[in-house]
Parts: structure tokens; sequence; C-alpha cells
């Protein structure tokens, strides 16, 4: 073997080494965050973490209230979400996807996709807190709304887009309208795979704090009215991590193994319903 | 509605059941259909637009008084009611960059460990498993940082570094800062441990954009593995690993939860590698709901504008990089 030859099997096993112990680095460094979480949190979840509201610092309690207000919330942020993602990724991938108009529109909500969701929140509370002097549930879940139509707007429109067109075909051959068409045959077709848009979009916002720190704000009780501020988990942690108690920290690890898991779980089934679909 | 129907079907052979298919709806309904769909896409550009607008509005105060000195001063007092953007703007800019530094080279690494030299049967999970933890929230990573990861920085690596630098030497400037591991090096690892998995997953179906003829023929002139890498597929996909690079300086720059947790919240520029200090995001969430006056809360929705011109323009960059193929 000429000296070329070794130097250059030198530098390939290098380099195939430094990608391997790149993969380590990176599985070891994400390994131990679930370590962590797991082993912290997981001798705090008993029965109380879902029967009983927050406690003052020394007391006994659990995260019921800001379970409840995470729900709701997240509830009332989906419900908005789908509705304009699944019909705005519908107007992409059918109508007016292809136009100047429909270029912008795919541009901008890529844009928004990735955009800070603090500054959506600033946004909601410019819009609904400042003006009704107040921070409520429903400014929270318009907050969560936004950061979630973009994910369900963009799967909605990759999903429909596979569809086949000879089912668009047969089916305005058969004298439907196109609208028809759509609604009765196309989301049909499609619909595991809207279904993980939808998921996804609820992965992404259940464990974002950011917006909801200026628009539900947060609350110590137990409440199920929207128009009050609202305790969520992720703000809840977040006041909970910082401070000084040892019970309060006890109970955020808690909530961030809760957190964790849900969105784990959710993208899971969101995984796997997708690869139903995508499979013709 | 019926008529019209009858001329659609006219089309078609005669023994489909004209009965059977009677149209739900007739023009009124795709109209109205359509439209809905339309406004629903218009209603996505009116909440990008509604968010500039209103941090133009509700910062527009804070501009008009401090004019260009907002972005140039890094004075931030708010008893003297006199704000500065340049020391968050900084540690915005410090902690992403280094941030993409550190896991650039690992999600690449990553990426190309699992599409070219991992044995098929491991490739399958470890790919998932990073995609998944791509999902985890920024809070879990903040939380880890600051209850993990500072307090073991502040022991075993900043104080040594701190003890070992002679006074007045370079060294002792650069890791000058309390040891309390809350600073923006440690904020810039929690970032890179955030956008890691992220990037690594990205960058991994971009390479499987890359025909396997192409890979090929690369090891058919005899290439060795890197030099099929280096040579071959990182070209064929240079515009994307672009695209993507920025798509993660997008995902640093405007991240809150995990910096506010571990930057130690200081303003000012931050003087050393290990000093605390602020970004943009963290600030806003630290000081907006406490804000002291309308000047405070008009700068800091300033500063929100200064951060969404910057990501918007980082995103921006990004998505045109990456044209039509949208990982």
């Amino acid at each position: 073997m000429s000296a070329r030859a070794a130097r250059r099997r030198a530098v390939n096993l290098l380099f195939v080494a430094g990608c391997g112990i790149a993969t380590l680095v990176a599985l070891a460094a994400l390994a131990m965050i679930l370590w962590s979480l797991v082993t912290q949190g997981i001798g705090g979840i008993d029965l109380k973490i879902f029967t009983m509201t927050q406690p003052a610092p020394g007391s006994v309690g659990g995260l019921a209230n800001a379970i409840m207000g995470s729900l709701l919330m997240c509830a009332g942020a989906m419900l908005i979400a789908v509705v304009i993602g699944i019909l705005a990724g519908t107007w992409l991938a059918e109508y007016g996807g292809d136009t100047a108009y429909g270029q912008v529109v795919r541009f901008l909500n890529d844009v928004l996709l990735s955009a800070p969701s603090i500054l959506v929140g600033l946004f909601v509370y410019e819009l609904l807190v400042r003006p009704f002097h107040g921070f409520s549930g429903y400014a929270g879940a318009v907050a969560l709304a936004l950061l979630a139509m973009p994910i369900v707007t963009r799967t909605t429109e990759d999903i429909l887009r596979l569809q086949p067109h000879s089912l668009r075909e047969a089916g305005m051959a058969l004298g439907a309208s196109r609208a028809f068409v759509i609604r009765r045959v196309i989301w049909r077709a499609a619909g595991a795979g809207l279904l993980t848009g939808v998921l996804l979009g609820f992965a992404r916002i259940s464990g974002e704090t950011a917006p909801l720190l200026f628009t539900s704000l947060g609350n110590q009780f137990f409440s199920m009215d929207m128009s009050q501020p609202m305790a969520s988990l992720p703000t809840t942690i977040f006041q909970f991590a910082l401070s000084a108690y040892d019970d309060w920290r006890r109970l955020a690890w808690v909530g961030a193994l809760l957190i964790a898991a849900a969105v784990l779980f959710i993208n899971i089934v969101g995984r796997m319903l997708a690869r139903e679909t995508h499979r013709p | 509605m019926r008529a019209a129907c009858r001329q659609r079907v006219d089309l078609m052979t005669s023994y489909v059941q004209v009965k059977a298919l009677k149209p739900v709806q007739g023009r009124a309904g795709e109209t109205i259909f359509r439209t809905l769909c339309l406004a629903s896409a218009t209603l996505l550009l009116a909440a990008l637009a509604g968010v500039v607008i209103s941090l133009a509005i509700g910062g527009w105060p804070a501009f008009r008084t401090f004019g260009f000195g907002f972005l140039m001063s890094s004075e931030w007092n708010p008893v003297t009611e006199v704000y500065g953007a340049a020391g968050p703007i900084v540690g915005t800019l410090i902690t992403s960059f280094l941030a993409l530094a550190f896991a650039l080279p690992l999600a690449m690494g990553v990426a190309v460990f699992l599409t070219e030299f991992c044995p098929r049967a491991f490739a399958r999970p470890i790919a998932i498993a990073v995609e998944l933890l791509a999902g985890i929230p920024s809070i879990v990573y903040g939380m880890w940082g600051l209850f993990v990861l500072a307090p073991w920085f502040a022991t075993h690596v900043q104080l040594p570094l701190l003890m070992s630098a002679e006074s007045g030497s370079w060294q002792d400037k650069l890791f000058a800062g309390v040891p309390n591991g809350a600073n923006i090096f440690t904020a810039s690892v929690i970032l890179a441990t955030m956008i890691l998995p992220y990037m690594a997953a990205v960058f991994r179906e971009l390479f499987l954009t890359v025909p396997p003829q192409v890979r090929e023929a690369a090891y058919g002139l005899g290439c060795t593995s890197f030099e099929a890498v280096r040579a071959v597929i990182v070209p064929y996909v240079r515009k994307g690993l672009a695209g993507v690079i920025m798509l993660g300086l997008g995902r640093a720059l405007g991240e809150t939860m995990a910096v506010t947790f571990i930057i130690g919240n200081a303003h000012g520029f931050p003087d050393s590698l290990f000093s605390s200090g602020s970004t943009i995001a963290s600030t806003i969430a630290n000081e907006f709901t406490e804000a002291t006056g309308e000047m405070h809360t008009a700068a800091l929705i300033a500063l929100g504008l200064v951060l969404f011109l910057i990501t918007f323009g980082v995103l921006a960059i990004a998505r045109l990089l990456l044209g039509r193929q949208r990982p």
C-alpha cells in the first residue's frame, strides 16, 4: 500500500470515528437529560399531583390547577388551529397554492412556523390583554393557537398534495363539485395524515411556556373560567423551578416529566398514524 | 342545481346512477367553501402582519424617545427610565452563534453517521430517537441546565479554570465571573443541546435526498467514505445545508425558556465568557409582567421588534435557500 493510500485510509478512519463519536456525544447528552428528568420526577408522581392544587411552600399539594389549565387552553387553541389550519392548508393544496398569493402565504407560513414564540405572546398581549385590561385563559388559548396553526396548515398541505389526482378526477367525473370532492373524498382519504398534523401541533404547544407568560399569566387556584387568569403546567414549572423552596422544585420536576412524557407520547402516536398514510 | 349537475354528468357513460350522486351543494356551497379556505389562508398572513404591527406600535414610544441610541446604548435602567438594547442584542447574537458552533459539527456528524455508516438495524431507531428528542419542550432543557449542568459546570470547570488563571492574564479576563454556572457559556451549551437533535434530524433528511446513484458513482471511482461525503454528498445538498444552518440559528435566536433559566440575567455587555448576560427573549420573559412603567413596557416590546426583524431575516434566508424542499 502506497503512502498516499495509507494516508487516505487513516483520514477516512478518523472521519468515521469522528462521526460515531459525535453521535455518541449527542445521544449521551440527551440520555442524561432524560435520565435526570425521570430520576428527579418519578418519585413525586402520585395521586395528589392530579387531585390537589398547587401548595404554599412547605405544605402538601399537587398540580391539578396547572394540569387543568393546560388542558383547557390547549383544547381551546387546537379548536381554533384545526379549523383555520386545515382550511388554509386545503386552500394551498387545492385552490390557490400556485398563485403568487399562494406562494407568499406558504413562505410566510413557513416563517411563522419557526418564529420565536415569545413574540406571539407579546402580540396577543397587545391584541387581547391590554385592550380588555386583564390576563385570561382565552388570550392564552389564542396565543397557543397562533403557534399550532402554521404546523397544521403545513402538514395539511403536504398530505393533501400526496393524494393521487385520479381521486379528484374520479370525484369530479361523477359530477360532484370541487368543494364536495375535497370534503368527502380527499379529506377522508387523507384522514390519518390530517390527524398527524393536528397531533404534531398539539405536541408543540403543550410545552410552550413563553407565550403564556403574558397572556394567561398563571393562577394559584383551581379555575375553569377561561375569562380569568389561568394556571398552566409550563408557567407553573417556570415559577416553581426558579423558587427557593425544595418542595416547589420537586413539583417542577414532576411537572416537567409529565409534559415531556405527554409530548413524547403524542409525537409517537402521530408518527404511527403518519406511517400508515404515507404508504399507499 | 339539478340542471348544473346534469350538465356535468352529460360527459359520463349512461350506466352511472345519477340519482345516487345527488350533489349536496351547488355553486353557492362551492363558493362559500372556497372563500372560507381563502379567508383562513389570509388569516395566517394577518397573524404575521399583526405581530409586526403590534410590536411596532407597542415599541414606538421607546424608539421615539431613544432614537438610534436604543440599539447602541447598553444602559438598561428602569429607575431612571433609560433603556438601551445593545446588551441583550449582543447577548442574543453571542449565545446563538456559540450554540451554532457547538451544535453544527455534532449535528453533521450524527447525520452523516446515520445515513452513511450506521448499521441499518440501529440507524432507524436512533434517527427516531433524535427526532423525538427534537420535540421535547425547551423548558425541560432549561430546568436541566439550571439544576444539573450549572452546578456541575461551576465546580468542575469554572472554579478550576478561575483558580489556575494568573491574575491579569488573558485567561483571567476570559474566565472571569461569579462561579455559579449561570453565564452565557452554559446558556450556549444548553441552546446547543436544544438545537442539536433538530438540526441532526433535518440534516439527515437532507442527506437522504441524495440519489443512491450519485453515492455509488463516488464509491465506484474509488472514493473513501470521507471523500464521498466531502466531495459528492455535501456539495449535492449544499444549498439545503446552508438553509438548515439558518433554521437552527433562527431557533437559537428566539429561544426563550432554555436560556432564561441559566443565563444569569444581567444587563449590559458580557465582559467575559463566563459572565452572566441576557438575551432579548430572556429579558422580555423576565421583566414583561413586572414592567414598572409605560416606557419599560414599550422598551421591552421594542426589543421584541428587534428580535422579530433579526429572526425574520434569518428565517427568510433559510426558506429561500431551502426552496421547495421543506424539511
